[in-house]
């Protein structure tokens, strides 16, 4: 009964770490949050999101970009997008999006999404 | 019935060489002169900077409708309507310029329509099912995007302009829903989720 009880809780503490992240979803929810300032393969009121995963911030071809973000030095990643998403202005001052992303698990599932179309 | 507009501040605005406002910039501006007499700083730049998003936003809208206005592929009926909303955009833009100005902000400029056309990726654009589902998909994005900004201004009453510009591409969505007989969405909280 111990053991079990035990299971439970650390099943409720570890729940969301473990929840799978779905790519899936993260295209629905892409396509919902992102696609009215960004496009897959071309540049519109904010860069093309194709390959996003993986590259240097500020670097997409073609597009002007805030100062913050064009010197933030860093790759795209799981770490790097997720604290973006979360508050971008809070992780890069001085960047234009004011849109951010309040659900941890939204966040995840995006960033899948934005993964997977790097081939990740 | 008493008018949004103060004859006051038309006169005003006019003297500082501002050009004649839309009634809908006139609210707003109603809005930020509060916050212009507030101080200065990083959150007023802040705000013009997701202001200025949405500037750029509201000059692709303005595109989109002339490329879909321009392409053959949008009937009589329809028409008309595209034109519309194309109006309520360009009442949104220059809304969102006098506001830019107001709080000492430059506002961004338009990207030339073929431009915008490559980015939308127009060329796909086969019959007026494709021309109203791309309307259709940039107005829910908008929408969408106003809400999602709103906990981002620092002003209250920009993030009340920002539920109301919101309100309007959702007005958008409905109708290009309609056009196209769509289903009404099962779930309530549709937008912003």
């Amino acid at each position: 009964m111990d053991t079990l009880l035990a299971c439970a809780v650390v099943a409720v503490c570890m729940g969301p770490q473990l929840a799978a992240v779905d790519a899936d979803r993260g295209k629905a929810l892409w396509e919902a949050k992102c696609i009215g300032c960004h496009a897959l393969d071309a540049n519109r009121v904010g860069p093309l999101h194709r390959g996003v995963f993986g590259r240097k911030a500020g670097t997409a071809p073609g597009f002007t970009y805030s100062v913050a973000v064009r010197n933030a030095g860093f790759v795209w990643d799981e770490t790097r997008l997720e604290k973006w998403l979360a508050g971008p202005a809070q992780f890069l001052p001085g960047s234009r999006m004011g849109f951010s992303v309040a659900d941890p698990a939204d966040r995840a599932d995006i960033i899948a999404y934005l993964k997977s179309l790097s081939g990740g | 019935m008493s008018s949004i507009i103060d004859t006051g501040r038309r006169s005003l605005l006019r003297a500082s060489g501002t050009a004649v406002l839309s009634a809908a910039a006139v609210a707003l501006l109603a809005g930020s002169e509060r916050m212009a007499a507030q101080a200065q700083g990083t959150s007023q730049a802040s705000d013009v900077q997701i202001l200025n998003v949405a500037l750029g936003l509201e000059h692709e809208a303005i595109s989109a409708y002339a490329i879909a206005a321009g392409s053959g592929l949008v009937s009589k009926a329809v028409l008309p309507v595209a034109v519309q909303f194309q109006g309520h955009h360009k009442e949104h833009r220059d809304a969102l310029i006098a506001t830019i100005r107001k709080l000492g902000g430059m506002p961004v400029a338009a990207r030339p329509d073929a431009e915008v056309a490559t980015a939308l990726n127009a060329k796909a654009l086969k019959s007026q099912t494709d021309v109203l589902r791309l309307a259709q998909r940039l107005e829910r994005g908008a929408a969408n995007a106003y809400i999602g900004v709103i906990p981002s201004f620092s002003d209250r009453a920009l993030a009340q302009v920002s539920a109301r510009l919101a309100s309007d591409e959702t007005m958008h969505w409905v109708v290009l829903s309609q056009a196209l007989g769509d289903s009404l969405p099962p779930k309530a909280l549709f937008f912003g989720a």
